[in-house]
C-alpha cells in the first residue's frame, strides 16, 4: 500500500530480499505507479513480474504477481480486501490505516497467505477478525 | 491489542514533524529510547515497544536492534506478545538472519499449542518467512495439522504446504495424500486451498501430475456446484459465487488436461457451460471468463470450444475497458500462430487498439499487428503501421521499424512499394532502425535496375531536406554516387526530374562530409560518392580532386586513408580510373547477410569488373592484376596473352564455400609447359588448392588444367600469376 506522497502505509513480502533491495523496490514501484492516470489499464509490467494495482482515494494498493497469474483475479482480489477493511474499520480512511497498522496486518494475514489468496469470504473473515481482538 | 497510548503519541510526533531532518531526528530519539528498554527486558511496556521499532521499520528505517527481542517476545506465553513478536519476525527476519533458526522450535511448540490462533499465528509466520532448514524441520507437523484440525487451521495449513513445496521441492511427496482428501471438505476456503496446493505439486513434479489426474472428476463437480447453485451469501461477488475458487480450479484443470485427451474430454461439458453461462458484465464475471478461455485454448478441446473462446475473446476486444482489451490481445497473441485466421477477423478492433493511449496497451496492439500482416492485408496494414510509427512512443519505434522492414520483405506487392516504404521509414524513424537495413537497402536498390532514376531522384530530394538521419544520408549518399548520371539527365519517368547541375549535387555531397551531423562512416559513404562522380561528371573533376587532397589530412584515419587511396587513383592510376569506379553489378544475396566485396557499414572497396584488360607487362611473370571475384556464376577471361586463356569460373558450392576453376588453354604452336598456378589470399578467407589436372598445355589444345580451389568466401584476392616456361 503507498500513499500519493511516497509514504509506505503497509508492505508485506512473500520473497526473499535484502533491505536495501526492498527499498529500492518500494522506490520503483511508486515511481511506475504514480505516473499512470485513468487512462491507463491497471496492469503494468515490471521488471520479470507484473504489478496489479488500484487507485482508492488517495492510497495505491499494488500486488506483484508472476506473468501467468490472472490479472482481473488478482484486481478483484484488492477490491475484496479494500472492502474487508472497509467494514472492520468501519469506513476506513487513510489515518485509520496508519495508527493501527499492526491490525491491517492482521487482515492482511488472514486473507493472503503465502503469495495466495486464502480466504474469499468477507464475513468469515471479518468473523475472525472480531474473535482476534477479543484476545488481545 | 488496543492501540497502546505511547505507540500513538509516537506515531502523531513522526507525522508532525514537518521535514526529513525532524522526522529523522524524533525516530532517532524513539529507537534510542527502545533499545534502552529492551536492555531493561520491562516486562509490561515490551510489546509496546516492538510495535514502535515495527512502525519504525515500515517507514524504512534501520531496525535489526530488534531482532532478538522479537525471538524472546514469540517465547512469551502472552498472546499480545506472541502477536507482536511474530510480526516482528515476518517484516524484520528473513531467511539470511542467523536470528531466525532461533524461532524455529518456538514455532514447532506452537503449531501443537490448544489454541488455535496461537497455531495460526505460527503458520502464519512459518509461510511467510520460513527457510530451507525451518521447513523440513517442520513439514511433518504441517501434515498432521492438515489432516486432523478444524478447518481454520486446514486452510492457512494447506498455503503454509505451499510455501514449504516452494521452498524444499522433494517434500512434495509428503503432502499429496492429504491434499488429495482435502478436496472433498465443505468449506471454501479449504478447497481453494487445497487447490492451490495441488497446482504448486502438479507443476512441479509430472508424476503427481499423473496421479492427480484421476481428481478431474471431483473438480468438474465442485465447480459445476458453483456455478449452478444458487445464491451463496458467504462467497458471491457481485453476483457469482465465489469466483476465486473458480478460477483457481480452471487453472488446476488446465495443468491436468494439457496434452491428455481423456482429462479434456471430461472437462469440454464444464467449460462450454462455464463460458456461456457466466455473466460478463463485471469484471469478476470477465475474470472467470478470461480463465477459461485460457483453458480451453490449452488443453486440447474439441474445435467448437475453440471457437467459442475466440468468440469470447474477440467481445473483450470490443469492450470497454481497457483492462479487458490489454489481457484479450495478451491471449490472442499466443494463439496467433496455430489460430490464424479466427484471429484475423479481429484484426479491424487491434489496429484501432494502436492508437490508445496507454503505452502497454500499444506494445500488445503492435506485436499482434506484425503477426497478422499477410500478402493480402500488406498495403492497409503497412499504411497504419507507418502512422503509428510517426506517432509512438520511442520505446517501440525500433521494434516497430523491424517488423515494418521484415513484413515487407515477404509481402511487398511490388519492388516500387518496398522502396517507398522502406524510404519512409527512414525519413520517420531513421536513426532507431537496424545497422544491417543500410547494405539490405542497397542491395536491394541496386537489384531493381529499372528503379534506379526514381530511386535516386527520391534521395536527392530527401537528403537535401534532412541530413540527420544516418542510415539514409548513407544510402542517399551511395545511390547518388553509383547513378550520379541519372540525376544529371534531367528526366526520369516515375517521378518529376529535378533540374540540377553537377555543382549542385557536389555541393550536398560536401555538406554532408562537413556537416558534424554526419557520423564518421557517414562521410566515409560521403567521399566515396564524390570519387565516383567524377567518372560520372565531365565538368567539375578539379573540384572532385581537391576535395579528396583535402580530406588527405583529415584527422579521421579512415577518411585520411581513402582520400589518399583516391588521391593515387588521380595521379598515378588515373588511366584506371573509370573502371574502377564503374557500376556496381547486381549483387546476389548472401544468406551470411553480406553482399560481395563490400564489408558491412562501411568503406567500400574498389571493385573492378573482371576481363578488364591488364597494365601491360613485359614479363610474362607476375602479372600482378587484382581482381576481386563475385559469388555469382560467371565464366571470366581473365588473361589473354601470347595464344594462353585463363578462365575463371566461379560456382557456390554451399553457404560458406566457393569454388573457382579455373581452365587455361593454348592456342599457340608450342606446348607450354611447367605451368602453375599461384593463388594468394587474405587471411579472412580459407583457400585449399587442389592439385591441377597437369602442367603442361599442349599446342592449339583446349585441354584444360584445371584448378579448384574452395574458399571460405567474403572478400577475396587471388593473384593470378601463370609462370610459364
Amino acid at each position: 500500500m503507498l500513499g500519493t506522497t511516497g509514504k509506505t502505509r503497509l508492505a508485506k513480502w512473500y520473497m526473499q530480499f535484502d533491505d536495501d533491495e526492498k527499498q529500492k523496490l518500494i522506490e520503483e514501484v511508486h515511481a511506475v505507479v504514480t505516473v499512470r492516470d485513468a487512462k491507463h489499464t491497471n496492469f503494468v509490467e515490471f521488471r520479470n513480474f507484473k504489478i496489479i494495482y488500484r487507485r482508492y482515494a488517495g492510497l495505491y494498493f499494488c500486488i506483484c504477481v508472476d506473468v501467468t497469474d490472472n490479472n482481473l483475479a488478482y484486481l478483484e482480489g484488492i477490491h475484496n480486501f479494500v472492502e474487508v477493511l472497509n467494514e472492520y474499520f468501519h469506513n476506513v480512511c487513510e489515518l485509520d490505516l496508519v495508527f493501527n497498522f499492526y491490525k491491517v496486518y492482521t487482515v492482511v494475514d488472514e486473507m493472503f497467505l503465502a503469495g495466495e489468496i486464502r480466504e474469499t469470504s468477507q464475513t468469515k473473515v471479518l468473523k475472525q477478525l472480531l474473535m482476534l481482538q477479543s484476545l488481545e | 491489542m488496543s492501540p497502546s497510548v505511547p505507540l500513538q503519541e509516537m506515531i502523531r510526533a513522526i507525522r508532525s514533524a514537518r521535514t526529513q531532518c525532524e522526522e529523522r531526528g524524533v525516530i532517532q530519539r524513539e529507537c534510542a529510547a527502545i533499545r534502552a528498554q529492551f536492555r531493561q527486558a520491562d516486562n509490561g511496556g515490551r510489546s509496546h515497544n516492538l510495535a514502535k521499532l515495527l512502525y519504525v521499520h515500515m517507514l524504512g528505517y534501520p531496525a535489526h536492534f530488534g531482532q532478538m527481542e522479537c525471538v524472546r517476545m514469540i517465547a512469551s506465553p502472552r498472546y499480545s506478545e506472541k502477536r507482536v513478536g511474530y510480526l516482528g519476525a515476518m517484516m524484520l527476519l528473513d531467511e539470511k538472519q542467523d536470528a531466525s533458526l532461533l524461532i524455529t522450535n518456538s514455532i514447532k511448540n506452537d503449531l501443537s499449542n490448544s489454541n488455535q490462533y496461537i497455531q495460526s499465528l505460527a503458520l502464519c509466520t512459518l509461510a511467510c518467512m520460513g527457510s530451507a532448514e525451518m521447513c523440513r524441520d517442520l513439514a511433518p507437523e504441517i501434515d498432521r495439522l492438515l489432516r486432523a484440525s478444524n478447518s481454520y487451521i486446514k486452510k492457512k495449513a494447506a498455503l503454509c504446504a505451499v510455501h514449504i513445496v516452494r521452498k524444499v521441492h522433494d517434500l512434495g511427496e509428503l503432502f499429496t495424500k492429504a491434499a488429495r482428501s482435502l478436496l472433498t471438505e465443505k468449506n471454501h476456503g479449504v478447497v481453494h486451498g487445497a487447490v492451490v496446493l495441488i497446482t504448486e505439486l502438479c507443476e512441479r513434479n509430472s508424476e503427481t501430475l499423473e496421479r492427480f489426474r484421476k481428481t478431474v472428476p471431483d473438480l468438474v463437480q465442485i465447480m459445476k456446484g458453483l456455478v449452478i447453485s444458487g445464491y451463496s451469501p458467504d462467497h458471491d461477488v457481485a453476483g457469482i459465487s465465489d469466483p476465486f475458487l473458480q478460477v483457481r480450479i480452471l487453472r488446476l484443470l488446465r495443468i491436468l488436461g494439457r496434452n491428455n485427451e481423456a482429462a479434456s474430454d471430461a472437462m469440454n461439458d464444464l467449460l462450454a457451460q462455464v463460458a456461456t453461462n457466466t455473466d460478463s458484465t463485471k469484471t469478476v464475471g470477465n475474470a472467470v471468463l478470461y480463465e477459461t478461455v485460457l483453458t480451453v485454448l490449452d488443453i486440447k478441446s474439441e474445435s467448437g470450444l475453440r471457437v467459442l473462446a475466440v468468440n469470447i475473446l474477440g467481445r473483450f476486444l470490443l469492450n470497454n475497458d481497457r483492462n479487458i482489451r490489454y489481457i484479450a490481445m495478451t491471449s490472442l497473441q499466443k494463439i496467433v500462430g496455430t489460430d490464424h485466421n479466427a484471429v484475423q477477423r479481429h484484426r479491424g478492433t487491434i489496429v484501432d487498439c494502436l492508437k490508445d493511449q496507454d503505452a502497454s496497451v500499444k506494445r500488445r496492439a503492435l506485436e499482434l499487428s506484425l503477426a497478422l500482416v499477410s500478402a493480402s492485408n500488406i498495403r492497409s496494414m503497412m499504411k497504419e503501421l507507418l502512422s503509428f510509427l510517426s506517432s509512438c512512443p520511442p520505446e517501440l519505434r525500433s521494434q516497430t521499424a523491424s517488423g515494418i522492414f521484415n513484413a515487407a520483405e515477404r509481402y511487398a506487392p511490388s519492388q516500387r512499394w518496398h522502396i517507398d516504404t522502406i524510404l519512409h521509414v527512414l525519413t520517420t524513424a531513421g536513426g532507431d532502425v537496424r545497422d544491417e537495413t543500410v547494405p539490405n537497402l542497397i542491395q536491394l536498390i541496386t537489384n531493381t535496375s529499372e528503379l534506379h532514376c526514381y530511386t535516386v531522384h527520391k534521395l536527392y530530394r530527401a537528403l537535401l531536406s534532412d541530413i540527420s538521419q544516418q542510415p539514409l544520408v548513407q544510402v542517399a549518399c551511395w545511390c547518388i554516387g553509383e547513378y550520379g548520371d541519372l540525376l544529371l539527365t534531367g528526366e526520369c519517368q516515375e517521378t518529376e526530374p529535378v533540374q540540377v547541375t553537377e555543382d549542385y549535387v557536389l555541393d550536398v555531397l560536401e555538406t554532408v562530409l562537413q556537416s558534424h551531423m554526419s557520423s564518421p562512416s557517414t562521410r566515409g559513404f560521403a567521399l566515396t560518392a564524390t570519387m565516383k562522380l567524377s567518372t560520372r561528371i565531365t565538368e567539375n573533376v578539379d573540384r572532385i580532386r581537391s576535395i579528396v587532397s583535402i580530406y588527405g589530412s583529415c584527422i579521421d584515419v579512415e577518411l585520411q586513408q581513402r582520400a589518399v587511396e583516391y588521391n593515387a587513383l588521380f595521379k598515378k592510376y588515373d588511366h584506371m580510373r573509370a573502371a574502377v569506379l564503374e557500376r556496381m553489378p547486381v549483387i546476389e544475396k548472401n544468406s551470411q547477410g553480406h553482399t560481395n566485396g563490400e564489408t558491412i557499414k562501411e568503406s567500400q572497396t574498389v571493385k573492378v569488373k573482371p576481363g578488364e584488360p591488364q597494365q601491360p607487362a613485359n614479363q610474362v611473370q607476375a602479372n600482378a592484376a587484382f581482381y576481386t571475384v563475385f559469388s555469382i556464376v560467371a565464366t571470366v577471361t581473365v588473361y589473354e596473352k601470347d595464344g594462353v586463356t585463363v578462365t575463371l569460373s566461379c560456382e557456390k558450392q554451399s553457404d560458406s564455400g566457393l569454388t573457382v576453376t579455373l581452365t587455361a588453354s593454348n592456342s599457340t604452336e608450342s606446348d607450354i609447359r611447367g605451368f602453375t598456378l599461384q593463388a594468394a589470399v587474405p587471411k579472412s578467407v580459407q583457400l585449399h588448392m587442389k592439385a591441377p589436372s597437369g602442367d603442361s598445355l599442349p599446342a592449339r589444345g583446349t585441354a584444360k588444367l584445371v584448378f579448384t580451389f574452395a574458399d571460405m568466401s567474403e572478400v577475396y584476392e587471388t593473384k593470378v600469376s601463370p609462370v610459364t616456361s
